[in-house]
């Protein structure tokens, strides 16, 4: 049975509206306050999250958490630099991996594929299948085929960069497929009719108008990433680092790792608050992110 | 062949009498497409190179694992101590596995009925300037990473909740509290989901069984509800498949599922770990290459990566089973 006839037969028997009897306004406003008490439920919960790291972390903020490396023995004075600054090396990488190669699938998927064909379909069914797989599944590709054989960077960053790139592939094939759909089709025509050919139209077209929704989209999808432990985990960082990342030595630290590190110390009393400041530092980065792709939806979002 | 029309079209040209080909030729602007279309299709196979090497991968070291442990002894049998020196050495997933759908299941007790039911008032309840504040707060919190959740339950839940309501028999590490906070970690995405499917129910529904004297409750919980089945559906399946791959949640605050000597862990207020949580916690550590322990990960992320493929599957199936296609 269908939704619709699940709906259909609901909706027509008599039985199951009967006529109101006194019990049902009790029913009703029962119903009405379990909702309520759920959404209460969920928001108290969230929030207790969030004011409960506040709590933990926030005596921790200062310019010795941004500017010092990460210590074991000095706990009062360590910081996170090099895993903030790994954390923008891994954005910058992933950023400029899965960008050209997002949006050229995305165009190739909606201006030039004929659905008819069989490894179109394959292509389809591979990134909605893709975006399923279980994020520290790629910490396993990273592994076996970026860190060692395949490529054999080792255990660098540009090695992260790129294993976390792969993770939100489909996340942005999927947004800039939307917002290229989103332009019309005479936009298309009128720019072929003038005698353009098919890559001038998207380039000077379609590109220029699905801008916003892909920059939102990639904004997005590079949040996600830099909000990921479990790949980087398999990728050999086992230790917090106190060496800074650069593009060639073997050094991946970010802070979502640097925070489970600090979270699994022993030692809870003085790493713990230096964990909840480290996510404070993390969401205030993801909350930028937000806001710029909030903005440029805002002012750059055309309308046909 | 190249079929040539002339067309005489004084008004448009002006010129008139010039003859106009319908096939383009080959020229520079015709190679220059060509050439651009491969590229664009070359990044598209990427996507088909990125699961064929996630497969090869896991199939290479998986095999390989199969030569030194037979797969009765992998699928059946209840002990689980990978790590462990030769002698005591045991591969039997089942533990493992039972610790990943416990987990789950878990969570999905949490968020199912909370996320449907936010869903529920906020589609069919709230006003439009609830929806208008509550549904982005929603989509922010869906993007809170995962570590967050892990922190705070290892650092508030299991400490300052459930250690205080349900005496000293809590471990540090539990599966109780693993599951609790991972069910709030999907459940933004559930009820958000979800809501999206039921405010797409034709109003004309509504109206309907309005009409025929249903009250608010009715309509929602009889009309809507089953009407909005496909996306409620999808909805719950992708909070169960996140729960069932969550990995640093669970290796915060449940354990790293690397010692289960004793079968299925069946009490939540003890430690386990889920199979995302092996695979994570085990390969931090300094695992020799071609070493049976460094197969067992790649094994173990077969596993996963098949039952997420099976989910999937089974997901799509439901959704399209109850799909609803209003015109």
């Amino acid at each position: 049975m269908t939704g619709e006839q699940i709906a259909q037969k609901a909706a027509t028997q008599r039985q199951v509206f009967p006529r109101p009897r006194r019990g049902d306004k009790v029913k009703s406003a029962g119903f009405y306050v379990l909702m309520l008490l759920a959404l209460a439920a969920a928001m108290v919960a969230l929030a207790t999250l969030l004011i409960d790291v506040w709590g933990d972390g926030s005596s921790k903020l200062s310019s010795d958490l941004i500017n010092n490396q990460p210590s074991k023995i000095n706990p009062e004075s360590s910081g996170l630099h090099s895993a903030l600054l790994g954390t923008l090396y891994l954005m910058a990488i992933c950023a400029v991996f899965v960008i050209p190669l997002g949006v050229a699938t995305a165009v190739y998927l909606e201006e030039y594929a004929d659905r008819t064909k069989w490894f179109n379909r394959i292509i389809e069914l591979n990134i909605q299948n893709l975006a399923a797989v279980p994020s520290v599944v790629y910490g396993i590709l990273g592994l076996a085929y970026i860190v060692r054989d395949g490529l054999s960077l080792g255990s660098t960053i540009v090695a992260g960069g790129l294993t976390l790139g792969l993770l939100v592939l489909p996340v942005v094939i999927i947004v800039s497929r939307e917002a290229i759909r989103a332009v019309p089709p005479s936009i298309r025509e009128g720019a072929l009719a003038l005698g353009a050919t098919k890559w001038q139209t998207i380039w000077k077209q379609v590109l220029p108008g699905s801008i916003a929704g892909i920059a939102t989209g990639v904004i997005l999808a590079l949040s996600r990433a830099i909000g990921e432990t479990a790949p980087l985990l398999l990728l050999g960082a086992a230790v917090s680092s106190r060496i800074d990342p650069t593009l060639d030595n073997a050094v991946i630290n970010a802070l979502p790792l640097q925070i489970f590190n600090w979270s699994k110390d022993s030692d809870t009393a003085h790493f713990l608050p230096l964990a909840a400041a480290a996510i404070i530092v993390l969401m205030a980065l993801l909350l930028l992110m937000n806001s710029i792709a909030i903005y440029l939806r805002n002012r750059y979002e055309q309308k046909w | 062949m190249a079929a040539t029309v002339t067309a005489a079209s004084p008004g448009a040209s002006g010129g008139g009498g010039r003859g106009i080909s319908l096939v383009r030729t080959r020229t520079r602007r015709t190679v220059g497409e060509g050439v651009v279309r491969a590229i664009l299709l070359a990044a598209a196979a990427l996507s088909v190179l990125t699961t064929t090497l996630i497969v090869l991968s896991l199939l290479r070291e998986t095999i390989s694992f199969f030569g030194d442990v037979s797969l009765s002894d992998y699928l059946f049998g209840t002990k689980w101590t990978p790590l462990l020196s030769s002698a005591q050495q045991s591969f039997n997933v089942w533990p493992l596995l039972f610790a990943t759908f416990y987990i789950t299941a878990i969570a999905l007790v949490v968020a199912l009925p909370l996320g449907i039911l936010c869903a529920i008032y906020l589609a069919e309840y709230a006003g439009r300037r609830t929806r208008k504040i509550i549904k982005p707060v929603l989509e922010v919190l869906a993007g809170v990473p995962t570590i967050v959740f892990g922190y705070f339950a290892l650092a508030f839940f299991t400490p300052e909740i459930l250690k205080p309501l349900l005496g000293s028999g809590v471990g540090t590490n539990n599966q109780l509290a693993a599951g609790i906070i991972v069910g709030l970690l999907v459940l933004p995405t559930i009820a958000s989901v979800a809501e999206d499917s039921m405010s797409a129910v034709p109003q004309s529904l509504r109206e309907g069984a309005f009409g025929l004297g249903a009250n608010r409750m009715q309509v929602s919980l009889r009309v809507i509800l089953p009407a909005a089945l496909s996306g409620v559906v999808a909805a719950v399946v992708l909070g169960a498949s996140r729960a069932f791959g969550e990995t640093v949640v669970i290796l915060l605050a449940a354990g790293n599922g690397q010692l289960l000597p004793k079968g299925p862990v069946t009490n939540p207020l003890e430690p386990a770990g889920n199979m995302a949580a092996f695979i994570a916690g085990t390969a931090g550590g300094d695992i020799g290459q071609g070493s049976i322990e460094y197969k067992t990960i790649f094994t173990i992320g077969f596993t996963l990566f098949v039952v997420t493929l099976i989910l999937n599957a089974v997901a799509i199936r439901l959704v399209n089973k109850y799909r609803q296609v209003y015109e």
